[in-house]
């Protein structure tokens, strides 16, 4: 597993977490979202297409496990809410899936792979309020790089990442990619 | 870069097929509280009707609505078309007015490839004369795909399919539009039609041909009817309706010729008792009424990737 990350690592960037530090990031944050939402009644864990997915059902049976409570899962694409779309050509959808009952009255914790900008934070708020009223929203993420150009911050976080915003960030999980590994590297070198 | 849709045969599999995908996700917003975008706002859809119509219309204009484009409906009737304007110089008219993209129905085939050639903006056929309806036989598509191949079907094409088209092929632009689509996506066509109403050059089309709708029947997992278009026939094409109903008309008894899971549509307007049965129409099996509401989803799909972004998706094939 490490020879595997270590190879990509070396090709395409530096890797900044490995599976296990993911793991325990996701552990961590499992318990810190117990926590928070006194024992996790009432929430819907809601993963942002494409890596955010995974990420929330990692998360959820984390939560099976401690817990012995089942979380609802589902995806929230953000696709048409975004706010830069008219800069490039028109995205591929992802998918919207929530749990029967819907989101009404409910605690939604958003979980993506990476907060920059904030934006698509946004978008998600937006897309949201669309589909119902929940009770609070909260934000879950394995990494936040900085850098934002928004007035929004993260409950939960795996791992600060202090970077500059000419370096790219991207998260392999192995349900999409095959590996687990969090990668840091230069523009132009894509990680 | 695709700005325009114009023909069925504009689309590669993977065009299609990422429409066909679009529209899927976006059909779950029929079910949510709130059925409606924030996408196209700010952007402006012009309906160009010259020709008749109710479905299609009203289907843009939902569609449009639903993704936030403000919508502009131009029927000829009561405009200047009838003092004699031409179609460029109303075409201009609405370019001026700011239009992003132009839906146009038209009764002289190639009208819409002309209007391409004069604005700036998007032109989506929506009816040229006899030549194509490229979004009714996406709507088709993705009708048949999610009937014979359930929801959680991305990526998914036609293939193996097999679909009966039966009737009035010679003035029908559905017809042609479904030929090409359906093919690309892998489903294998056949004409069922008196020889009088096929079109001259139907064999460079992508499909079979017959003359014996009850031999296709059994091996249908699709039969579509089309409509008999009386307004457009300006020669005796077969002896009565009544015969051309008894041949190639589907009534109860055709339908029981089909496979259990086998599908009847219709692009609509029906002429109950001459193409199709009334108990036929309304029957399990029929897809009409379905085909109307994933029209709107199409449409959005359609809109949202000519419009969307700065131009329509290059998809790796």
């Amino acid at each position: 597993m490490s020879a595997a990350s270590s190879s990509v690592a070396g090709r395409d960037g530096l890797a900044v977490l490995d599976a296990e530090e993911i793991r325990r990031a996701l552990t961590r944050i499992a318990h810190e979202i117990l926590e928070r939402t006194h024992g996790g009644e009432e929430v819907i864990l809601l993963g942002i297409p494409t890596r955010g997915v995974p990420l929330a059902r990692r998360l959820a049976a984390r939560i099976g496990e401690f817990e012995g409570l089942e979380v609802p899962c589902g995806s929230l694409d953000v696709t048409m809410h975004r706010d830069d779309l008219r800069l490039r050509p028109a995205r591929a959808l992802g998918r919207t899936d929530l749990p029967v009952g819907g989101v009404d009255g409910k605690t939604i914790v958003l979980v993506d792979d990476v907060l920059y900008s904030g934006r698509t934070v946004r978008a998600a708020l937006d897309a949201l309020t669309d589909l119902g009223r929940p009770r609070t929203v909260q934000l879950a993420v394995l990494v936040d790089r900085g850098h934002r150009e928004l007035p929004i911050r993260a409950d939960y976080v795996g791992k600060n990442l202090p970077t500059s915003q000419r370096e790219v960030v991207r998260v392999l999980l192995s349900e999409v990619d095959g590996q687990d590994v969090v990668l840091i590297g230069e523009e132009g070198r894509k990680p | 870069m695709k700005r325009h849709l114009i023909s069925a045969a504009d689309l590669n599999r993977a065009d299609a097929l990422l429409i066909l995908d679009t529209a899927e996700e976006l059909a779950s917003l029929a079910d949510r509280p709130i059925k409606k975008l924030p996408t196209l706002r700010g952007r402006t859809v012009v309906n160009l009707f010259f020709e008749d119509s109710t479905r299609t219309r009203i289907s843009f204009e939902a569609a449009a609505k639903r993704l936030s484009a403000d919508v502009i409906n131009f029927s000829a009737k009561g405009s200047s078309v009838a003092k004699g304007e031409s179609l460029k110089d109303t075409a201009l008219t609405l370019e001026a007015m700011g239009s992003d993209a132009v839906v146009i129905r038209h009764s002289a085939s190639g009208a819409a490839h002309r209007l391409a050639g004069w604005v700036q903006g998007s032109v989506v056929n929506a009816g040229d004369g006899t030549h194509e309806h490229p979004t009714q036989a996406l709507l088709d598509a993705f009708t048949i795909r999610r009937r014979l191949k359930g929801s959680n079907t991305r990526g998914a094409g036609l293939d193996g399919i097999r679909v009966t088209i039966v009737g009035d092929v010679l003035h029908s632009r559905v017809a042609r539009s479904n030929v090409l689509l359906l093919s690309t996506l892998g489903a294998e066509v056949t004409l069922a039609a008196p020889p009088t109403l096929l079109p001259l050059a139907v064999d460079h089309w992508p499909c079979a041909v017959s003359y014996d709708l009850d031999s296709e029947l059994p091996k249908s997992d699709v039969v579509m009817m089309l409509r008999v278009q009386q307004e457009r026939m300006t020669a005796a094409y077969f002896p009565s309706v009544r015969e051309y109903s008894r041949r190639y008309g589907l009534d109860a008894a055709r339908m029981g010729r089909l496979p259990d899971h086998a599908i009847v549509m219709h692009p609509g307007p029906m002429n109950r008792g001459v193409e199709i049965a009334a108990d036929v129409a309304d029957s399990v099996r029929s897809t009409i009424v379905e085909q109307v509401a994933n029209g709107v989803t199409t449409r959005m799909a359609v809109l949202y990737l000519l419009l969307g972004g700065t131009e329509f998706p290059a998809v790796a094939q």
